[in-house]
């Protein structure tokens, strides 16, 4: 049995350092990404050089690399030279391209209008749903609640939300609240208060959004996350763990008497307690996304929430 | 009296293979079997080149009692927990059809990585076969997902909040995270729509993807051979191959197949 030279071996490039070059530069701009524009800047430049390097040595190397045989049988002519046709453009290929230019016609016809009803109807209409708590009365000045709501009744309990209230008293006349999410920012399993839940206490209001459920919790050592362990303070900025910010807030607003919850938002910091809390308010994010410093520019742009 | 029982017997036998022999002519299909069931393999071979096998019929028992499984479960909130308590508890084998489905996923999932290995090992990846490892690899990714949407489905706290975590996981991924965690959603939260959706990504987008990649996956196997083991003398070239024993009995390898025990270079 004789191998003939050349035929079952792999036809392997020459050995190259650009790729190592282009993985560096590739390493410097991630890093850079985190840490600094400058590192960044060198290492995208180095990235661009080694890689223009590496595809023009990838794409210029076919021609000799002194391993082909000269006795080897010239390969049959390319079938990309056709035989001489008195046209310039042939009948055959004009039918050749008008039947594929209309299947691809046809195929985006049927193939758009479906990939956008898959994905489309997730980024339109998430309008946050407005949720009545209940009289403001029920909510004791300086104490917590853990408050369980349906977000929108018509999806029964897949809807289920529940947030920590607390009543900070007036603030130059009106009352304001802290109303934070029990969402971790980490990765979003459901934060527990640090303290007492005086489960006796519990009592359930009817609301315009059906059952409200409040249990009167002292949260003193802030909140938990059963999870993975991050940990908050009574005003939600982050302790200690792996959550990337503070726990989310929810808007509120007084109407008749009654406290309704709006839209979630995210929070980078909050100084200061209660209803002198000076927070720092963002979009709302995900869990895990960064809503500050140069990780935040990883997340440059929200879909509705 | 020998002669006219012969005689019988080959009518008997051309009586008993005419579908057979009918369906070949018009389809070439029997050939076509035999050409895939027959094909040649090294003679050293072993007991760890049966992983591929034994992850594809992990494969087929996934589809099979996933198929009648969906003829009981319902996708809605209201109705997905309860309808999968009703398959374990009232209904006749659901109990066992349920737990193929549910065991056999891990079980699926440990057998690729198994075969993984012994392709790694037995370094079976290298030339030509670079595709078909590439193949494999995304075989093995949308087995994956395959386990990250079947596991939503029973929809009790597990479920709900393992989804949850994954989505987020998802979330993060850089620039298309957020983006990303709404498609899988099917909106800003989980809510109705994303049960259903991943249902329908779970029995009907995913595995469809499989079988097309696992078909390509087979057609490189068939077309490039299985590998010889790293110990293999054979390949090596140190002892001579041997012409394989004349195989007789029920199935005697057909012309096509036969032709493919010679290499072409011989």
């Amino acid at each position: 049995m004789e191998e003939r030279p050349g035929d079952d071996r792999p036809q392997l490039p020459q050995p190259s350092l650009w790729p190592v070059g282009f993985a560096v530069g590739i390493v410097c701009l991630l890093v850079g990404l985190v840490v600094s524009w400058l590192v960044a800047a060198v290492g995208a430049v180095l990235a661009l050089v080694f890689g223009f390097l590496w595809a023009r040595e990838v794409t210029g190397g076919r021609q000799p690399a002194g391993g082909t045989a000269p006795d080897e049988p010239v390969p049959s002519a390319p079938a990309a030279a056709e035989p001489e046709s008195g046209e310039r453009f042939p009948r055959s290929r004009f039918l050749e391209g008008a039947t594929l230019g209309l299947g691809a016609v046809i195929g985006a016809v049927v193939t758009l209008p479906a990939a956008g009803f898959a994905l489309l109807p997730g980024f339109l209409k998430q309008k946050a749903h407005k949720v009545d708590l209940g009289p403001i009365s029920d909510f004791e000045e300086n104490k917590w609640k853990i408050v369980t709501f349906a977000r929108d009744p018509t999806h029964a309990d897949i809807s289920r939300r529940t947030a920590f209230v607390r009543n900070n008293g007036l603030l130059n006349g009106v009352p304001s609240f802290t109303i934070i999410s029990n969402r971790c920012a980490h990765v979003g399993c459901p934060v527990q208060p640090g303290g007492p839940v005086f489960q006796k206490e519990e009592k359930t209001i009817k609301t315009a959004n059906g059952d409200v459920l409040m249990t009167p919790v002292l949260p003193a050592a802030g909140f938990i996350c059963p999870c993975h362990g991050g940990s908050y303070d009574q005003e939600g900025n982050r302790i200690a763990g792996p959550p990337v910010r503070g726990l989310d807030r929810y808007e509120f607003d007084i109407v008749n008497g009654r406290l309704i919850l709006g839209d979630l938002y995210s929070v980078v910091k909050v100084e200061g307690s209660g209803k002198t809390a000076k927070i720092e308010k963002v979009e709302l994010h995900g869990p895990g996304q960064h809503a500050d410093g140069p990780e935040s520019w990883l997340y440059p742009l929200q879909p509705p929430h | 009296m020998a002669a006219k029982k012969t005689e019988r017997r080959d009518k008997l036998v051309g009586a008993a293979t005419y579908p057979l022999d009918w369906l070949e002519e018009r389809s070439g299909l029997v050939g076509g079997i035999r050409y895939f069931l027959f094909r040649k393999v090294p003679g050293d071979s072993s007991w760890w080149h049966t992983l591929g096998s034994a992850t594809l019929t992990a494969f087929l028992v996934q589809l099979v009692t996933g198929v009648i499984l969906a003829m009981y479960y319902k996708p809605s909130p209201s109705e997905a927990h309860s309808s999968v308590e009703h398959i374990t508890h009232d209904l006749w084998g659901g109990w066992l059809v349920r737990g193929m489905h549910r065991w056999g996923a891990s079980v699926f999932i440990i057998l690729m990585f198994m075969h993984m290995g012994r392709v790694f090992l037995f370094g079976a990846y290298k030339y030509p076969r670079e595709l078909n490892w590439i193949v494999g690899v995304l075989i093995l990714a949308t087995g994956l997902f395959e386990g990250l949407t079947g596991y939503l489905l029973p929809f009790d706290q597990t479920a709900y909040w393992a989804t949850v975590v994954a989505v987020n996981i998802n979330g993060t991924a850089p620039f298309v995270g957020p983006y990303l965690a709404t498609i899988l959603r099917g909106g800003a939260e989980i809510g109705p729509d994303t049960l259903a959706r991943f249902y329908s990504i779970h029995m009907l987008l995913v595995p469809g993807a499989l079988l097309g990649l696992i078909g390509f996956h087979l057609y490189l196997i068939v077309r490039l051979g299985v590998t010889s083991p790293p110990w293999s003398k054979e390949a090596a070239g140190r002892e001579p191959e041997e012409e394989p024993p004349a195989r007789s009995g029920l199935v005697q390898p057909g012309p096509r197949a036969a032709g493919v025990r010679r290499r072409p270079t011989e």
